[in-house]
């Protein structure tokens, strides 16, 4: 009983600002320029399909990017052999992954402004690798502290605003997932989180997979990562409040 | 590498390998091997710490001969799933298996659907309606308590079937391999490099533990020797993330009877430690770092202090957690004789990691085999006898200040070692190789296959939570329906793992 007191005596309040910017090595959006032939290497060097080249110019569908820097490895080793000044490289401050399809400008106080009462949100692993999971848990710790915004996870789909799913579905959770979704109530959300909910291509496609999450169900919004940090899952919570108000 | 066995003297072969449970079944699976020529074949696995390696028989089927085996469940317990799941993946049937149903495949797919035969497209989609039935008791008075796959919490899926008598748990039967993704068939075809960002993806909690087992086994088949340097950053990589893992579960078994002051402690020290691992690798579970041939960045003396900084404060506070588990009387009541294991259990049913060492099981792939730089490190596994919550948290604690001296001796060691080589080249050939590391939840086995053009012919995965999981459903027996979340949570086994 001591130590439980001493301790939470001498452990100050750990929670903090929501934090965007990663660590020096933190693999996040990727930014710069390079020439063609270096950038066809780049989309080569991609194990998703999620680097496009047109010319001199590139897209990369952060809806299936693992972040996985082979891209920017492919970049780094010919620029060296090209003695090359330019290349890409990952941003690693502000380093939030863009809210894809949903690009409202997120407001911490989004709930008390906006929606006016709290955010109830049902996780769903259709088939994930439980580092996303893992990282759910982690927004309720006392670092990030989710219950300060009035976001909940509940125990039923029944009591739920938003669908939150992780992991790409496999045939074997297909039919859970449509359940939990045609249990929810409306007006009601769907967040597609992580690489594999939102793009579905990281094993590729096999007998044992059906695909993304909106293969399944309709999503509304995707936040990118593999797996997103917890604040990137906070700032999609709080922009799937924001799009919960205009549906009210 | 193996000895060639016909089907005919599997069980004879089996009880001379396994001595009564001596020699660790490490893990069974099959190959199909008829685009050769040749047929399916079962290889079967078994652990020889005293010769630090493995060794066992591959047994051969006949082209056109029966596609049936003596099932081997009777003299080696451990086999149960594997038969199930070569049966599932292969259509090789164990003749006597106590329970046939399918294991991996669920009620979506048909029946005679094998999607690891070598004829069976990587993304052939299909539509069945297979029976999957589960386990129950009867008897007056005895009822059901269905839960999941979805459960409540923030966990993965898995559905239980508790048979109950009032509040106790007579049987637990689990259904699993909800997230199964295909993964050993979807790697199929490619390089070990290109199948590199899957192998890290099979699992969140064991990313090291299975990307280094199976690099081991790549570098087998190209004859390549690690640059030390590297040998020395993945033993501290897989320090790093037991010290994650464990110390998430210390602050996580808590949660099974609301200990609240422990849960948050347990949550601080986790975040500690998972933003340690993105300073370290660029991501929170050390994704893209080990490669075949080594590793791709290095550790830097200023990261190596940023590690003795964060390490020291963690080390502290797993101190004081134990001495509030140790004060706590009504916590001590609820773990105490509650999902106990015996050792003879977990003997037979080839347990490994915590759940195998708490029940006085010494078994610790970094003991039994030599990989890394651990046969330096003096290294030896920490066990307990009760094999009851309780004792699976000693062994973690145990295990932790082992961990954190281990990190010290590891940096003393990279401090004088050169950092000119990360990274060996890799040249493969067709061969065949296995890996093993002892992941947080226990050993994690990889096999090999590798054909002419150096692309993956076959791919086993067998984690550390795949032997475990069936002990779980035993622990449970006897004890309250509301212990089940601790005992769960004390066995902390992945789904993803072993669901691949």
């Amino acid at each position: 009983m001591f130590k439980v007191l001493e301790r939470i005596f001498r452990d100050r309040l750990a929670t903090g600002k929501i934090s965007l910017a990663g660590s020096d090595r933190f693999r996040g959006p990727i930014e710069g320029s390079t020439s063609s032939e270096i950038l066809a290497r780049c989309a080569a060097s991609c194990p998703v399909a999620a680097f496009d080249v047109k010319g001199e110019d590139y897209t990369i569908d952060y809806k299936k990017c693992i972040f996985c820097g082979r891209c920017v490895e492919a970049c780094a080793q010919k620029a060296v052999e090209e003695s090359r000044e330019d290349g890409l490289h990952h941003k690693h401050e502000d380093a939030m992954p863009y809210l894809i399809e949903a690009g409202q400008e997120v407001l911490q106080d989004v709930l008390r402004e906006k929606l006016g009462r709290s955010l109830h949100v049902r996780h769903l692993d259709a088939g994930s690798c439980n580092a996303c999971d893992f990282e759910m848990g982690a927004t309720g710790n006392p670092y990030y502290d989710l219950s300060r915004y009035g976001v909940h996870f509940v125990a039923s789909p029944r009591h739920a605003d938003l669908l939150m799913v992780t992991g790409v579905v496999t045939r074997n959770l297909e039919q859970a997932l449509k359940m939990s979704y045609d249990a929810m109530p409306e007006p009601r959300l769907v967040m597609a989180c992580g690489a594999c909910a939102a793009g579905g291509e990281t094993y590729g496609d096999t007998y044992a997979i059906v695909g993304a999450a909106d293969k399944v169900v309709p999503v509304d919004l995707y936040v990118p990562g593999c797996p997103p940090r917890p604040s990137a899952m906070i700032v999609g919570l709080l922009a799937a409040a924001d799009m919960l108000k205009k549906k009210l | 590498m193996f000895t060639e066995i016909m089907p005919e003297a599997v069980l004879e072969t089996a009880e001379k390998y396994s001595a009564n449970g001596a020699h660790p079944l490490t893990a069974m699976f099959g190959r199909d091997e008829t685009e050769s020529g040749a047929g399916y074949a079962i290889y079967c696995c078994f652990e020889f710490p005293e010769k630090k390696d493995i060794d066992g028989f591959k047994m051969v089927f006949d082209p056109k001969g029966s596609l049936e085996y003596d099932s081997i469940t009777h003299v080696v317990p451990g086999a149960a799933w594997y038969e199930r799941e070569i049966r599932d993946m292969f259509g090789l049937v164990p003749k006597g298996h106590p329970d046939l149903r399918p294991l991996v495949l669920h009620e979506g797919f048909p029946e005679n659907f094998y999607p690891l035969r070598k004829n069976v497209s990587v993304n052939a989609k299909v539509q069945g309606d297979r029976k999957y039935k589960m386990r129950t008791a009867k008897g007056e008075g005895l009822f059901e308590v269905p839960v999941g796959p979805i459960h409540a919490g923030i966990i993965e899926p898995g559905h239980f079937r508790f048979s109950q008598a009032g509040e106790a748990m007579l049987q637990l039967d689990a259904k699993l391999f909800y997230t199964h993704r295909g993964i050993e068939k979807a790697v199929e075809g490619k390089t070990p490099y290109e199948a590199l960002p899957i192998i890290e993806r099979i699992c969140g909690a064991c990313s090291i533990a299975n990307t280094w087992s199976f690099c081991q086994g790549a570098e087998k088949i190209a004859g390549v020797l690690v640059p030390r340097r590297a040998e020395i950053i993945r033993t501290l990589l897989m320090e790093l993330e037991r010290i994650t893992n464990h110390v998430g579960d210390l602050g996580n078994i808590p949660a099974g009877v609301g200990f609240n002051p422990a849960i948050s402690l347990g949550g601080r020290l986790k975040e500690k430690m998972m933003r340690l691992c993105e300073a370290v690798a660029g991501n929170r579970f050390l994704r893209g770092f080990i490669v075949p041939g080594g590793v791709r960045q290095d550790i830097t003396e200023e990261l190596a202090e940023h590690i003795h900084e964060v390490l020291d404060d963690v080390a502290d506070g797993v101190e004081d957690l134990s001495v509030m588990f140790a004060e706590q009387e009504n916590f001590q009541n609820r773990i105490q004789t509650t999902g106990i294991v015996r050792n003879r259990t977990a003997v037979d049913l080839a347990m490994v990691g915590v759940g195998a060492r708490a029940s006085g099981f010494a078994h610790d792939s970094r003991s039994d085999f030599d990989y890394g730089v651990y046969s330096e490190l003096n290294f030896k596994p920490f066990t307990k006898s009760m094999g009851d919550v309780a004792a699976r948290i000693l062994v973690r604690i145990g295990e932790l200040s082992a961990s954190f001296e281990m990190v010290d001796s590891l940096l003393e060691m990279l401090n004088g070692c050169p950092n000119d080589d990360l990274v060996a080249d890799m040249k493969y050939g067709a061969g065949e190789g296995w890996g093993i590391s002892e992941s947080a939840r226990g050993s994690n086995f990889h096999y090999l296959v590798l054909d002419d053009a150096g692309k993956i012919d076959r791919l086993f995965v067998r984690s550390a939570s795949y032997p475990n999981w069936p002990a779980l459903t035993v622990a449970v027996q006897g004890d309250i329906i509301p212990d089940f979340p601790l005992i769960n949570k004390s066995f902390e086994l992945c789904y993803a793992c072993i669901d691949r």
